[in-house]
């Protein structure tokens, strides 16, 4: 069976983000940027499955700027097969991912597509469901556990409450929670194997999707900051700090 | 136009994340209907007919929506799309698994976790772990947006809506419900709780958790965890507090060593009042902390509980 991935590029999860001053956005120039962490541990179930010899093959596909063949580069030497890069510099909105992933996935036709549960950068967590909707296909969201049966999946979900399972029909979209797997690291051979892996170049025009952001973005601001409070070295003062506050 | 609100609930009680969400719903302005699916839920509709500002309840009952998956609830929800202008969810797990589908179904972008209604069509909402807030106006279409429960206050119980059955809609086949499990505890919710104390890696296992347990039964608080915590096996993935775990806004948050990463303070930097416990003085939980107790936990947590204990709790 075939896997499909989708990878973003966003700011590193380790970066502290800046809102630029004229609250255009998020200032992003000379920031170092990672595959989304929830991708990451997308690549590396899909990765995993070709290894047990459950996944014939596994692509990656990026939707952003060129540099986001970095981050197809970056799927690579983890282990995926091929690449296709949707190369578009403005922002994109989830459901003209989902829009372009779709067409992709027509073309493709993938078993199982495996997002992240959401980009740390513009946390919607859409654009599995919106691709799963647009595909008519069922999904399973925030995935805990994986387990493949003869046509279908039992996957296990992380919810408020605790865990759910779900049984989906394939083909399916799945979205990885933090612990489905730990992702591993490149080694170097498989980064230098990985620059010889194929990337295909194309354009959401090729796949008849209208990017143009259906939402403004009317301003992007600073969040009400907090200032450090008073530090105290035994319980008794704690409790006492906490009594004046009124919370006890 | 109406706006529709969909009901979170277990068929027996009415969450308070709906009750906020409904909250959100009133500041647009519009008429509220909220939609009720589950099988045996009749309690839960007539408590959501109580809530302030509702005209209509709206109740699916039937087996299919006994447990509800994300298939089958997008489909009803899209059965009744048509007569509304604004659709509602909160931004739980259940809410963040179905609305995107229903989202994409009607074409509109949806806007998730709104943090405020500015006016009828423009909300703020956090990105980036909530260290920058957007402020977004919708576009023509139907808006489909998910509320984050904590930034808003429950709808109060003075209302007497109408209640009227819909029927339930077609089940797409594709994926079942199997089983669940769910955590069981005699405290609070951790997202309506008053008072939460989380733990960290500091604890060291999950036997240690014991510790913020009594404490917590002294507080009538519920316990959360970090991200590190979680991962390491001492809690259960339900205990996550952070940007991709549950987000809090308690009355006091007890952070007990917990170092203060952006993605745990996400979860619950808007708390009204945040206490830290940690050894290390430079630990940036002290940065965004209204007290911080620099003392090894292991002895200071026992000590509180004592304290605790004088002081009448």
């Amino acid at each position: 069976m075939k896997v499909l991935v989708p990878v973003k590029r966003v700011i590193d999860y380790n970066v502290k983000v800046r809102v630029k001053a004229d609250q255009s956005g998020v200032d992003l120039a000379n920031v170092k940027m990672s595959m989304n962490p929830f991708d990451e541990i997308g690549v590396e179930e899909a990765v995993r499955l070709k290894e047990r010899g459950k996944a014939s093959e596994v692509i990656a596909v990026s939707i952003g700027p060129a540099q986001a063949s970095e981050t197809i580069r970056t799927a690579l030497a983890m282990g995926a097969d091929r690449g296709i890069l949707v190369k578009t510099d403005g922002e994109v909105e989830p459901l003209a991912v989902a829009k372009i992933l779709k067409a992709i996935c027509d073309a493709e036709k993938p078993d199982l597509v495996i997002t992240g549960k959401q980009a740390i950068d513009d946390d919607s967590n859409q654009t599995g469901q919106m691709l799963a909707a647009l595909l008519g296909w069922p999904q399973a969201t925030f995935a805990h556990k994986l387990e493949l049966g003869d046509g279908k999946a039992n996957i296990e979900r992380e919810i408020d409450g605790g865990l759910q399972i779900v049984e989906v029909k394939l083909p399916a979209v799945m979205t990885t929670d933090l612990r489905l797997n730990e992702p591993r690291y490149a080694s170097l051979p498989n980064i230098m194997k990985a620059k010889k892996k194929p990337i295909d170049e194309k354009t959401p025009a090729d796949y008849g999707v209208d990017t143009t952001p259906r939402l403004k973005v009317l301003k992007v601001s600073e969040p009400p900051k907090r200032q450090a409070g008073a530090k105290v070295k035994t319980v008794a003062e704690f409790l006492g700090k906490l009594k004046e506050a009124g919370v006890l | 136009m109406v706006s529709l609100v969909i009901a979170e609930h277990d068929n027996k009680t009415l969450k308070d994340a709906t009750a906020k969400t409904v909250a959100a719903a009133v500041q647009l302005g519009a008429p509220v209907h909220v939609l009720v699916a589950g099988q045996g839920c009749g309690a839960v509709a007539d408590a959501a007919a109580k809530l302030t500002g509702v005209e209509k309840v709206l109740v699916a009952d039937d087996l299919l929506y006994a447990k509800p998956i994300a298939e089958t609830m997008a489909t009803l929800i899209l059965s009744l799309a048509d007569k509304y202008d604004t659709i509602l969810a909160p931004a739980t797990t259940s809410g963040k698994n179905y609305l995107p589908r229903v989202a994409a179904e009607l074409d509109v972008p949806q806007i998730s976790e709104i943090l405020k209604v500015v006016s009828a069509d423009t909300f703020e909402r956090p990105i980036y772990a909530g260290n920058a807030i957007q402020t977004v106006q919708a576009g023509a279409g139907k808006k489909v947006i998910t509320v984050r429960t904590t930034a808003f206050k429950p709808a109060e119980v003075t209302g007497s809506a109408t209640i009227e059955a819909v029927a339930a809609a077609t089940d797409p086949g594709t994926s079942k419900f199997v089983s669940e499990a769910l955590s069981k505890s005699e405290r609070p919710e951790l997202t309506s709780a008053k008072i939460v104390i989380s733990g960290g890696r500091g604890l060291q296992s999950g036997e240690n958790f014991k510790m913020l347990e009594k404490v917590a039964d002294k507080l009538h608080a519920a316990v959360g965890a970090s991200r590190a915590a979680v991962d390491a096996g001492f809690v259960p993935n339900d205990y996550q507090v952070g940007q991709t775990g549950k987000v809090v806004a308690p009355d006091l948050y007890i952070a007990v060593g917990i170092s203060g990463a952006i993605q745990h303070l996400a979860g619950m930097k808007d708390s009204k009042v945040i206490a830290a416990i940690n050894k290390d003085e430079e630990a940036p939980i002290f940065q965004i902390a209204d007290v911080g107790l620099v003392a090894d936990l292991f002895r200071a947590v026992p000590e509180m509980e004592e304290e605790l204990s004088k002081l009448g709790y």
